[in-house]
Formats: C-alpha cells, structure tokens, sequence
C-alpha cells in the first residue's frame, strides 16, 4: 500500500453513461482530490497508526490561527478539509506528500460518507410515512399524528414514539458502489448510482469495508 | 470544468440520423444471445421523441398481430445500431399518442412529400416515393 484508499471531493451531479455492454447506468460525478498529508500518526506518539489528509485549499484568512499553524507545521498551504484515515501498518508517505483519485481504479468498490440534504421540520407523515387522516366526513385534523399512547396506564408516552421531526442535513454513508471511471487528470470520478447530499456537497470516498461479493450480470 | 458534460459526450453518437416524429423508420437492435449477437430489425411509427443529450428517446409505435406494441429507444444506446427513414409521414403533433387508440385506416398519416422549394423539407427531402 502506497498511498490510502481514501479521498475527499465533492458532488458535481448526476447523469447516465451506457457501458461497453450497451447498458445504460445512473452515475455520481465527484470533483476529488488531490489531497495532502498534513499528519503522521504512529504507534510510539499516539498509541496507533493513521495519516491526516487535507484537501481543498482555502486563504489563511478563512481559518483560525492555530489551524493555520498546523498546516505551516506540516510545510503545506491551508486547507479546508482535514481527516484522520486510520492504518493497520505504519504509514510509507510522509508529511506533505500528494495524492489523487488514482488510489482508486474502475472496478473497484468504495463507501461514500456524506451529508444528507436538510429537508427541515417534518411532520409525521414525510418524516415516517404516516397515513395521515381521511379528508372528509367532517375530519378537521388531516395530517396529524393520531393517537400517542394509551390513557392512564401507563400514563405516559412511550419513549421512541416517532413525531414531528427534523430531517436530514445528518451524515449517511452509502456502501458498495462501483467506480466506473477514475480521471487523475481532471481530479473526477464516476461511481455508479446515488450519493448523499447536494451538488457541491462534501463528501469523503473511502474503499469499501464491507464488500459482499456481487453477482456479475 | 464541465465534468458532466464532458462524461456525457463520450457516450454520445457521432451522428445521429435525422428523423421526427411521424416517420415510419426500421431500427436495428443489437441482441445478445448467449456469445453470439445478431441485429433485429423493428419497424414502425415514430410516435414521441423525448429527451436531450444521453437522455434522449424515441417511441416506436407498430402493430403486431392485431396488438399495439411500442418500443421505447435511447437514441445514444449502442444497442441501437442503427436507424433508418422509411418514409417521411405529415403530423401537426410532437407527440402521436391519438394513434394509441385507432387501428387501420384512422391511424394512417399521410406522407410528407419534397415539395420544391418548401421550407420545412429543405434538407430533409430525401422520402422515397
């Protein structure tokens, strides 16, 4: 292992591409990398391995001092972005080292962790698909909850009962999905189908853990 | 940088035959059977075209047996080989839908013919009479 299977990027879109096949696939384009090591973690410091990556470089003036300090320790420009990708084995690049989406190749299986889309306070029928209430026969109470819990007995509402709820702007991770096309060149790469959040979205791409071997069709 | 736009013209055709809605065409599909593949021809009434770019269809429309049958086809799919203009039909419509329920002489259209020096077929008028 050279470098860690690991990126940051964000979320350019979504269209189709037809693949040699003749299907046609939805796919995810990600602006990614290049990223930078701004930290190495090793056994005898901290207690275990990892590396910490940078990516997009932003002014000084966006930061704090002492977060400008860290990348001026580490030799690098500042930048927005900073994660821990932790190691099973000590780490072969050193601070300041660069690298690009070509960790990844087409084939391959990666998680996508990202920030879903805010979708505000929700009632219970778009936050928990309730069925809400008929709207006639003189029903005044089309989209509410119904009923809560019992009467006296227990006394309370149980705890768990779903309500009226914030929805999304929460991190979700979407695992498996196939890299259709890594561009080094242009720092973009194509995964089949959907990831978290919005165009221009953060997210961070890493190989996949869990990966189930797949049915070829 | 138009990574989209970009990704998306690799998997557009060069060219792309003119047709329009109304034109009884033969598309040739490309099927897998097994190893072997081999084209299948499906003739019929372009009824629809929807769609830009990759994301752009064509509705087929013929009738097969006394059943309608309609095919829906990407444009840019490399499953459709090919795409040829039998006739130029005359439509006032994008989309022919009203075809869906008429049979035999209801669902005819009438041939749209090179007229000399008319506008709307210059350029097209290659029907074969």
């Amino acid at each position: 292992m050279s470098a860690p299977k690991y990126m940051m990027g964000r979320k350019v879109g979504m269209t189709h591409v037809f693949t040699d096949a003749g299907e046609q696939i939805p796919v995810t384009v990600i602006t990614a990398g290049p990223c930078r090591i701004s930290q190495v973690k090793n056994a005898e410091s901290d207690g275990y391995f990892a590396v910490q990556v940078a990516y997009e470089p932003v002014r000084e003036k966006v930061l704090s001092k002492p977060r400008n300090g860290h990348f001026k320790k580490a030799g690098i420009d500042s930048h927005r972005f900073l994660r821990e990708v932790r190691l099973d084995e000590p780490a072969e690049l050193e601070v300041g080292a660069e690298f690009k989406v070509d960790v990844f190749e087409p084939g391959d299986r990666v998680d996508v962790i990202g920030t879903v889309k805010g979708r505000g306070f929700q009632g219970t029928i778009r936050a928990h698909n309730f069925k809400g209430k008929r709207r006639t026969h003189g029903n005044m109470n089309q989209r509410g909850p119904g009923a809560i819990g019992m009467h006296s007995q227990p006394g309370e509402v149980l705890k768990g009962q779903r309500m009226a709820t914030h929805w999304g702007d929460e991190r979700a991770t979407v695992r498996n999905l196939e890299v259709i096309e890594v561009d080094a060149e242009n720092n973009s790469i194509v995964l089949r189908g959907a990831v978290p959040g919005a165009r221009q979205g953060f997210v961070q791409i890493r190989a996949a853990r869990a990966c189930r071997a797949r049915k070829e069709s | 940088m138009d990574l989209i736009g970009d990704l998306q013209k690799k998997s557009l055709k060069e060219t792309v035959p003119t047709f329009d809605v109304g034109d009884t065409v033969d598309v040739e599909v490309r099927i897998k059977e097994g190893e072997k593949e081999r084209i299948q021809v499906f003739s019929g009434v372009v009824i629809a075209k929807k769609g830009g770019g990759v994301n752009a269809t064509f509705t087929v429309r013929r009738i097969v047996q006394g059943e309608g049958v309609e095919r829906v086809f990407p444009v840019h799919s490399p499953k459709v080989a090919e795409i040829r203009v039998k006739r130029r039909g005359r439509v006032r419509r994008a989309k022919l839908y009203y075809l869906r329920g008429r049979t035999g002489k209801a669902a005819r259209i009438p041939e749209r013919l090179p007229a000399a020096g008319s506008k709307a077929n210059k350029g097209k008028g290659k029907a074969s009479s």
